[in-house]
């Protein structure tokens, strides 16, 4: 039943003279451009893009689009990645032509509702994270973290020190140490216990002047939540270091504890990710981050600000400290209408139940899944946990285990859980099901993970069998990278 | 070459002198252990000729689809040449890492460091790692 | 609560087979200290019709560009969106879909973005695109830092002042942590003057930034600035409009080494400022010094073309400090909506359109220097931004005059530019009408 002609490369559906727009005449007359610009500043052709008609696109792209997986279609449970239900109530009110069709350099008094929602939005995410002060800006979590550090550092240079370190445990996600780069830190891993939390001891050994902030995951990438953050960020704080919360799992903790009162100074959370902001497939996300009073004035500028006086918001630009600009505009404000929405449509009694749910959900799962795959770190998770599959791997002959059953499930139906990372791990697979999953659901991926664990190794070492492609070769990929579309040679 | 008349780091890169144009030269490659602990290779970014190199410190790199390696040079010298053929045929690696292989020649300067080890001395380590 | 799935029944059934007593119980790993006594202070959950209205109410205080006339240009831009961009980029197997980490399962998507890839490198002559970054200004920067790993060096750029002001903010920001120096070279006459290029340009130079069309909607000589970077072993990068590329030189054709650019333009509204698109291409012999994820061709193990993510190691999940840069999420829906656009578009879709901007743009420059009021600030080539001077220096009561008539005539450069404080940059799009340029400079000249 598949279209497969459809599917074809638009440059393989491209034929001469098609076009897909009736583009009008101009109104006003017509010159000859070549008078106004330089020699040399026109090209001669236009660009060799694809021809193709309106109906052409619409039956490629949209058969394009059946040949993935995805929220809406699929149980998607990869873990740090939060696939929670993507609502489409968010969808229709980003679409607002008040919201949407509005011009980042329109006059303040043109965009006050807009501004209104986005100081919401701020005072709302400063309450969920316990740190008073935010900035909208970064345009992702990597872009909040490497913006925060930015202002650590502009921090440390306005006391006069100097301090060059910024530490993470080695289950950190690889943002972590590359934005500690991009800041113009060196980066220092500290190891795990076997019980993935931090190892306090080795900690210590690392901490003296030079450290300048530590990067803490919490609940880490793990699952776990670390019950030494307080004694962390005591030992942190102590040698004039600041702690920087990786808000990636946030979704475990609304309205149940805040990294605010556990020790943070500053945070980033992932609207994509824990205020249900859709994907993409690969983007656009956000990075808000929030800070303590004192940091607060290096945070990049603008922020929103309200005027008592003559009650309005405005773009608050008057902020000397601040370490600028990280991106161009405001920030990623289709991403943050959608996380406004989202915070409104559940209040703080929906907010503690999504934290619930999917704590709940993660430790079902788990249960479900311990008979016959190993949790090296316990019976109880916050909303994901590590599973490995090394033992059963070889137990049963798997030659790359993890690989292979990710693989298996796909011809079940099921978007595999996310794998080999963290790296501290064997074989790990990632597990979080979201509180936006059914018991049925969790029961019957379960017992299909059973299923496939029992299977030869030969029908994993081949799978996937039902999907379009199978196997892709990377190595190939990688060796001779062949990145677009070139016209074949005759 | 033959694998056990070579000398290694414990960072499983081999190295062998030679006599050329009345020059000391040292000709350096990886271990066929490294080549198999790396899997499918990638890609290797080689130093360019004239480069000088410190033994200890790092002198390029090779990648696997999911991995980078970093390449440690065992000599201190000048790069006088590199093996270009083998960033299109990584194969060799695997096919004859001692020989075909090899990655750079080195102009010493100085002798070689002791801390290298025989061959023995390497399987040992490389046994006792797995 | 709408989107959670368990009743109470199944909350026992589930806490039963973990062998808890109480969810609470779950969350004994916090200690009782850092756990919350009281509720969030954030307002109470509202249904989908209230939350609706809040939101409705909220959006009309807002004034649209479908109530005003739109003028504004600076980077973001009221082109014409093709509804099919919508109607595909909404499908939910593509808005709703992850990073494709699991190729099979992700053709689509990879798919897309190899196309995009090629689309890019079609439109601006180039060897090799990225599938995307976060927007121009991101992309301005990363190039640079890009091109400071090519050519090894790290001290010092040089970047004109016809640059995007918002551009050059954030490489001062980025800079400030690394201790590169960024040297300004002034473009007071609306271009870069190659004599004052060669003048800084040096071999610690590790490259050199413009744009083009630049800031002020003026065409730069890309081709000279690129040999008097070149001959100094810095490389050229160049911020481009990908509109102005139906009609104007490629820049790969011109001797520029990375492109970036905002692409905005292509298929995505306004959105009052993002999510929009970073979009960065190169030569060849760059790519694994490019950031960004890169979608490849390959075969699977049956023979079958496909595509996957490729050349991973150059980023932050396999290299991590070394990475080619921190970017992880991108801007996967636009590089999406881009394609869309480009593909509908056409080549001669996007010339008719780069003219029609030029055309208009041309005219309502002339229309308005017929005034006494107003004068070009500068003499040089421009697409379909310009900047107009008026010399009773009242930019203020021009913009409230426009404003009460529903027009919003153009960006006060006063705001960037302290020596053009007098001046207006008014911006031409294919959707301005002949009437509504006669409007604005009626309005304008009253």
């Amino acid at each position: 039943m598949r279209n497969t002609q459809a599917t074809k490369l638009i440059f393989e559906l491209s034929q001469p003279g098609r076009s897909g727009v009736c583009i009008a005449e101009s109104d006003v007359p017509n010159q000859d451009p070549a008078e106004w610009f330089p020699t040399g500043a026109l090209s001669a052709t236009p660009p060799p893009l694809p021809e193709l008609t309106e109906p052409d696109v619409v039956r490629h792209f949209t058969n394009l689009s059946t040949l993935n997986m995805s929220v809406d279609t699929h149980y998607y449970p990869l873990g740090s990645c939060t696939m929670k239900y993507n609502p489409k109530r968010n969808e229709r009110i980003a679409a607002f032509d008040g919201l949407a069709q509005i011009h980042p350099y329109q006059p303040e008094d043109t965009v006050q509702g807009m501004l209104q929602l986005l100081y919401g939005l701020q005072n709302m995410l400063a309450e969920i994270s316990g740190l008073p002060v935010v900035s909208l800006q970064p345009a992702a979590g990597a872009h909040g973290e490497l913006a925060a550090l930015m202002l650590a550092a502009a921090y440390f240079r306005e006391q006069g020190e100097n301090r060059t370190i910024v530490l993470a445990p080695d289950s950190a996600h690889g943002t972590n140490p590359a934005s500690a780069r991009m800041a113009g830190f060196d980066f220092v891993t500290i190891p795990s216990c076997s019980d993935g939390r931090v190892d306090i001891e080795k900690l210590k050994e690392q901490l003296n002047d030079q450290t300048a902030v530590f990067m803490i995951t919490n609940p880490s990438t793990l699952g776990l939540f670390d019950d030494q953050v307080r004694e962390i960020s005591d030992l942190v704080h102590e040698c004039g270091g600041l702690i920087y919360l990786d808000g990636a799992n946030m979704n475990a903790i609304l309205g149940i504890t805040r990294p605010g009162d556990f020790g943070a100074d500053m945070m980033h959370f992932n609207p994509h990710k824990t205020f249900s902001g859709p994907h993409g497939g690969g983007g656009p996300g956000a990075g808000p981050i929030c800070v303590t009073a004192e940091l607060g004035a290096y945070l990049p500028k603008p922020i929103v600000g309200f005027d008592d006086s003559s009650q309005t918001y405005f773009l608050d630009n008057n902020r000397p400290k601040s370490i600028g600009r990280v991106r161009s505009f405001f920030g990623n404000v289709g991403v943050l209408v959608r996380a406004y929405s989202y915070i409104l449509s559940h209040g703080p009694i929906g907010l503690k139940r999504i934290a619930e749910n999917a704590v709940l959900n993660a430790n079902y799962l788990l249960s479900q899944v311990s008979g016959f795959l190993d949790v090296p770190l316990g019976n109880r998770c916050m909303h994901e946990f590590v599973a490995s599959a090394e033992s059963v791997g070889k137990q049963n002959g798997f030659h790359q285990p993890a690989m292979d059953i990710a693989k298996r499930l796909l011809d079940y139906g099921y978007h595999p859980p996310t794998v080999y990372f963290p790296l501290t791990v064997h074989e790990a697979m990632m597990m979080e099901p979201t509180e936006t999953e059914s018991k049925q659901t969790l029961d019957e991926f379960a017992k299909t993970l059973e299923t496939i664990v029992q299977e030869s190794p030969e029908v994993l070492a081949m799978a996937p069998h039902s999907t379009i492609i199978s196997r892709p070769d990377e190595v190939q990929a990688a060796r001779k990278p062949i990145m677009k579309w070139t016209p074949k040679q005759d | 070459m033959n694998a056990e008349e070579l000398l290694y780091c414990p960072t499983h890169e081999w190295v062998c002198t030679t006599e050329e144009n009345g020059e000391t030269l040292a000709i350096v490659g990886i271990s066929a252990f490294a080549v198999e602990q790396l899997t499918d290779l990638v890609y290797m970014e080689l130093p360019s000729v004239g480069n000088q190199v410190t033994a200890g410190q790092e002198f390029g790199e090779v990648e696997s689809v999911k991995a980078v390696s970093p390449l440690y040079s065992p000599v201190s010298g000048e790069v006088i040449a590199v093996n270009d053929e083998l960033a299109d045929q990584l194969e060799t690696l695997n096919d004859d890492p001692y020989t075909a292989g090899w990655i750079m020649k080195v102009k010493l300067s100085g002798a070689l460091p002791e801390t290298l080890l025989d061959f023995a001395a390497y399987q040992k380590q490389c046994a006792e790692s797995s | 609560m709408p989107y959670v799935f368990n009743t109470d029944d199944e909350r026992s059934e589930m806490l039963a087979a973990i062998g808890a007593e109480s969810i609470d119980e779950l969350f004994n790993c916090i200690p009782q200290d850092m756990q919350l006594k009281r509720a969030l202070n954030i307002p109470a959950g509202l249904g989908e019709m209230e939350l609706t209205a809040h939101l409705q109410a909220l959006s009309t205080q807002n004034k649209s560009i479908n109530e005003q006339t739109c003028f504004l240009g600076g980077g973001s831009y009221d082109h014409f969106v093709p509804a099919v961009v919508d109607t595909l980029a909404s499908r939910g197997e593509f808005y709703t879909s992850y990073t494709p980490y699991q190729p099979e399962v992700s053709q689509g998507n990879l798919q897309v973005m190899f196309e995009y890839q090629t689309l890019i490198c079609q439109l601006t002559g180039m060897d090799v695109s990225n599938a995307s970054l976060y927007d121009g200004g991101t992309a301005a920067t990363e190039a640079m830092l890009m091109a400071m790993r090519v050519t090894r060096r790290t001290q010092k750029v040089v970047v004109a002042s016809s640059v995007h002001p918002e551009y050059r903010q954030i490489l001062e920001t980025y800079f400030a942590c690394i201790g590169t120096e960024m040297v300004v070279v002034d473009c007071g006459i609306g271009t870069m003057q190659a004599a004052a290029i060669a003048q800084v340009v040096d071999e610690e130079t590790a490259a050199v930034l413009i744009q083009n069309p630049n800031f002020f909607g003026n065409v730069e000589d890309i081709a000279t600035i690129s040999e008097i970077a070149h001959a100094q072993g810095a490389l050229l990068v160049c911020s481009v409009d990908p509109i102005s590329l139906g009609i104007l030189q490629r820049p790969g054709d011109a001797g520029v080494d990375i492109v970036v650019a905002e692409g905005q333009s292509l298929g995505t509204p306004l959105l009052y400022g993002g999510p929009y698109l970073g979009i960065m291409a190169c030569r060849e012999s760059f790519v694994r010094r490019l950031p960004g994820r890169i979608a490849g061709e390959t075969v699977d193990r049956n023979g079958k073309q496909c595509w996957v993510l490729t050349l991973q190691t150059r980023e932050q999940h396999i290299r991590r400090e070394k990475a080619t840069s921190n970017i992880c999420t991108n801007q996967g829906l636009f590089a999406l909506r881009a394609a869309i656009y480009l593909s509908v578009m056409g080549p001669q879709g996007m010339q008719s359109v780069a003219n029609l901007c030029t055309q208009k743009a041309h005219y309502a420059a002339a229309e308005l220097i017929q005034h006494d009021r107003f004068e070009l600030a500068f003499g040089n080539g421009f697409f379909k931004e310009f900047v107009v001077r008026d010399t009773q220096n009242d930019v203020q009561q021009l913009l409230h005059q426009a404003c009460e008539n529903n027009i919003l005539a153009g960006l006060p450069l006063g705001r960037w530019y302290d020596e053009l404080a007098d001046c207006l940059l008014i911006t031409i799009t294919e959707k301005r009408t002949k009437q509504e340029i006669d409007d604005l400079v009626n309005i304008l000249t009253q």
